[in-house]
C-alpha cells in the first residue's frame, strides 16, 4: 500500500515527540525554581527575599543558569598544567611536538656548573594557538611536569593572549586531565570539581633530588670520561 | 513541438551547503537533464605527505586524524599497521582488539553520518540527521573515554594504542552494543520503506560492476554493484580472520542499494566489536619503551598497506630511507578515486538527483585533497 511507509516514519517521528529530550542548552540553559535555588545554595525563602526579580522569573521557568558539559577526566582540554618544580628542562615536549610551538630557554644554575647538573629554566611557553591537541608533549614527558588541560571555552580578542608563558602556567589554575596519567585514574581524582596545585601528587614518582643526580648521573659520566 | 533549449553550464560550489566540503562541479544541463559533469578539487589541500617528510612517525599519526575527519580511528589503524609492517613490530594482542574495536565503532559512526546526509540532500532537512547524529554522539563520548578527544582521536601507537581503555568504558560500551540495534532498527523504520525516498533513490545513478571495477571503486560502492570485495575477509589484517562476520551485498548499484548496505554493514561491525569484547584478556596495550622505542627508525625499503576503510580501500605507501622521518607518504585516499566515476553516474540525471548522487557516493573532501 502506497504511503504505509511514510506513515510508519511518521509514527517513529510522533513517539520521540515525547520521550526523553537528548539535545543541551549550551552555555546558559532556562531553570525553574528548584534548580535555581539549588544552583545558588539558599532557600527558596532566602531567594525570595534576596533577589526578588530572580524568583519570578525562577517560577515562570525564565532565570538562566551556566551549563558545564560533563566530560570524562581524560579529555585534551586547554590550558596545560606544569609544574615548574617537578620540570627538569629537559625540553623532551619541545623535541615531541609535531608543530614545534614549545618554547625553552635554560642556562646552567645549581652549584656544580661544570657538570651541568641542574638548568634553570627562564622561558616555558606553549603557544596554544597552533597547538592541536594531540598530547605527544604530555607523553614525552618522563617526570610528570605537564599534563593537558581540562578548560576549552578560552577565547581572546588578541592571538598573543593564547601564548602561556612561564608566568601564566605558573600562576593558573592547575586542573590536570588525565591524559596519559594513570594514576590521576587509579586515585580516581576529577579534574571537573578539584584542582591538584601539589605538584608531589601529580607524578608517578618523586622529582629527583639534587643528591640523587649526584649518584646516577653525575659520576656515572665522570666515569666514563 | 519540443521546446527548443540550449544547453547551460552552472558552477556549484566550492561553497555549497550540499557539496560535503570544499567541492566545485562545473555542470552543464540541457533543461533539466544533466549532460555533462567536471568535477574541481584541491581547494582543501593541505600538503599532509609533504609535511609528513619532516616529521616522525609518531608525529605523523596526528596528521592521520586530519585527513578522513569522520572516520580518523580507521586512517590511524592503517597509518599504524604500514609502519608497523615497514619496523617489522609485533603489536600486543590486547592493543589489537582494542584498536579493533575502536575502528569498528569509528565505521559505525562514519556510515550514520553517511546515511544522515544523504537524506538531508534528499530534502528532509534535519530530522533523520538528528537520529543519526544522536547514536553518532553515543560513540564520540565512547572516544573521549578511550582518548580524550572526539574527532583527532590519535588514539593508536606502533604496536597497540596509548593507553589502556578505563574501567567505565567496558560499562559504556555494553550498553552500547545492548541498546543499538534498537536505535538503527528506528532509523530503518524511518526511512527504509519511505516511498519518497523509494521514488528519488531508486534505479538513479546506475553503476554497473564492470564499470566500478574498471575505474577500481572500492568500498560499499563497489559491493552495492554485485562485486564480493572486503579487503577484512580478501586481505584480512588485525584478527580479523577470528571474528565471525558477513558482507552484506547488493546487485542493484543505484543510489538505495548504496543506502540499505551501509544500514547492514552497520549491523556487521556491531557483531563485530560484540566479539572483540568477548575475546579481550587483559595484557599490555602497547610493546615496552625497549622493545619499540618513541623515536622509530625503520631500515629503508618501502611497504603498501591497504586496510577497509568507512569509504573504500584505504591504502598508505611508506617509503624510509633509514632516517626518523619518511621518506615518502601517500595516501591512496577511496574518496578520491571513487569520486571519478561521477560524470558516467550522473550524465542523463536530473537536477535534483545531483546532490542525492553525490550523498550517496559518501566522499569526504578533507580525504579527497588531503
Amino acid at each position: 500500500m502506497i504511503g504505509f511507509g511514510l506513515i510508519k516514519g511518521l509514527l517513529v517521528t510522533l513517539r520521540n515527540l515525547f520521550g526523553p529530550i537528548f539535545t543541551v542548552q549550551y552555555p546558559d540553559k532556562r531553570a525553574g525554581i528548584f534548580e535555581y535555588a539549588k544552583f545558588r545554595n539558599k532557600s527558596i525563602s532566602r531567594i525570595f527575599l534576596d533577589e526578588r526579580k530572580n524568583f519570578f522569573l525562577a517560577i515562570l521557568n525564565y532565570v538562566k543558569i551556566p551549563v558545564r558539559n560533563e566530560q570524562f577526566s581524560r579529555f585534551r582540554g586547554n590550558e596545560f598544567v606544569w609544574y615548574d618544580d617537578r620540570c627538569t628542562a629537559c625540553a623532551s615536549c619541545a623535541k615531541y611536538c609535531p608543530l614545534g610551538i614549545i618554547e625553552i630557554e635554560t642556562h646552567p644554575g645549581g652549584e656544580n656548573l661544570q657538570a651541568g647538573e641542574n638548568y634553570e629554566i627562564d622561558k616555558f611557553s606553549i603557544d596554544t594557538g597552533r597547538c592541536m591537541f594531540c598530547g605527544l608533549c604530555v607523553e614525552a614527558c618522563p617526570y610528570d611536569a605537564l599534563h593537558m588541560g581540562t578548560d576549552f571555552e578560552k577565547g581572546t580578542y588578541i592571538r598573543d593572549d593564547l601564548v602561556l608563558d612561564k608566568e601564566t602556567l605558573i600562576s593558573q589554575k592547575k586542573n590536570p586531565s588525565s591524559w596519559f596519567r594513570p594514576q590521576f585514574e587509579s586515585s580516581e581524582y576529577d579534574p571537573w570539581k578539584e584542582s591538584l596545585p601539589d605538584s608531589k601528587k601529580a607524578g608517578r614518582h618523586e622529582k629527583p633530588t639534587d643528591e640523587d643526580i649526584k649518584r646516577n648521573w653525575v659520576n656515572k659520566r665522570s666515569k666514563s670520561e | 513541438m519540443a521546446i527548443r533549449s540550449e544547453p547551460i553550464t552552472i558552477n556549484l560550489g566550492p561553497q555549497h551547503p550540499s557539496t560535503h566540503g570544499v567541492f566545485r562541479m562545473r555542470v552543464t544541463f540541457d533543461g533539466e537533464t544533466i549532460i555533462d559533469v567536471e568535477p574541481i578539487f584541491g581547494y582543501l589541500h593541505r600538503g599532509s605527505e609533504k609535511l609528513a617528510e619532516e616529521r616522525t612517525y609518531t608525529q605523523v599519526v596526528t596528521l592521520t586524524d586530519r585527513m578522513d575527519y569522520v572516520s580518523s580511528m580507521l586512517n590511524n589503524q592503517g597509518y599504524i599497521l604500514a609502519v608497523e609492517k615497514l619496523c617489522d613490530i609485533n603489536p600486543k594482542p590486547r592493543g589489537v582488539w582494542l584498536r579493533m574495536i575502536a575502528s569498528e565503532l569509528q565505521r559505525i559512526a562514519s556510515h550514520l553520518v553517511a546515511i544522515g546526509f544523504l537524506i538531508q540532500d534528499l530534502g528532509a532537512w534535519g530530522t533523520p540527521l538528528t537520529y543519526a547524529m544522536r547514536e553518532r554522539e553515543k560513540i564520540l563520548q565512547m572516544f573521549e573515554m578511550l582518548c580524550g578527544a572526539r574527532i583527532t582521536n590519535s588514539y593508536l601507537r606502533p604496536g597497540g594504542v596509548f593507553m589502556d581503555a578505563p574501567s567505565v568504558f567496558w560499562d559504556v560500551l555494553d550498553s552500547f552494543i545492548a541498546s543499538f540495534p534498537k536505535s538503527i532498527d528506528e532509523l530503518e523504520k524511518l526511512i527504509t520503506s519511505n516511498e519518497i525516498i523509494f521514488s528519488r533513490t531508486k534505479g538513479v545513478a546506475v553503476l554497473s560492476s564492470k564499470d566500478a571495477i574498471d575505474a577500481s571503486i572500492t568500498g560499499p560502492i563497489l559491493r552495492s554493484t554485485g562485486v564480493d570485495w572486503d579487503l577484512r575477509k580478501r586481505d584480512s589484517y588485525d584478527y580479523y580472520d577470528d571474528v565471525e562476520f558477513d558482507i552484506p551485498i547488493h546487485e542493484a548499484g543505484d543510489n538505495y542499494a548504496r543506502y540499505l548496505l551501509r544500514v547492514q554493514e552497520i549491523r556487521e561491525s556491531l557483531k563485530i566489536v560484540e566479539q572483540c569484547k568477548k575475546n579481550i584478556q587483559p595484557g599490555l596495550v602497547r610493546p615496552h619503551h625497549d622493545e619499540v622505542p618513541d623515536l622509530l627508525k625503520p631500515p629503508s625499503g618501502d611497504c603498501y598497506v591497504a586496510i577497509e576503510g568507512s569509504k573504500g580501500e584505504l591504502g598508505f605507501y611508506l617509503v624510509s630511507d633509514g632516517s626518523i622521518a619518511p621518506y615518502r607518504w601517500h595516501v591512496r585516499s577511496s574518496s578520491l578515486i571513487n569520486l571519478t566515476l561521477l560524470k558516467d553516474m550522473l550524465v542523463g540525471t536530473l537536477f535534483g538527483d545531483l546532490f542525492v548522487t553525490f550523498g550517496s557516493i559518501d566522499i569526504n573532501m578533507g580525504e579527497v585533497d588531503r
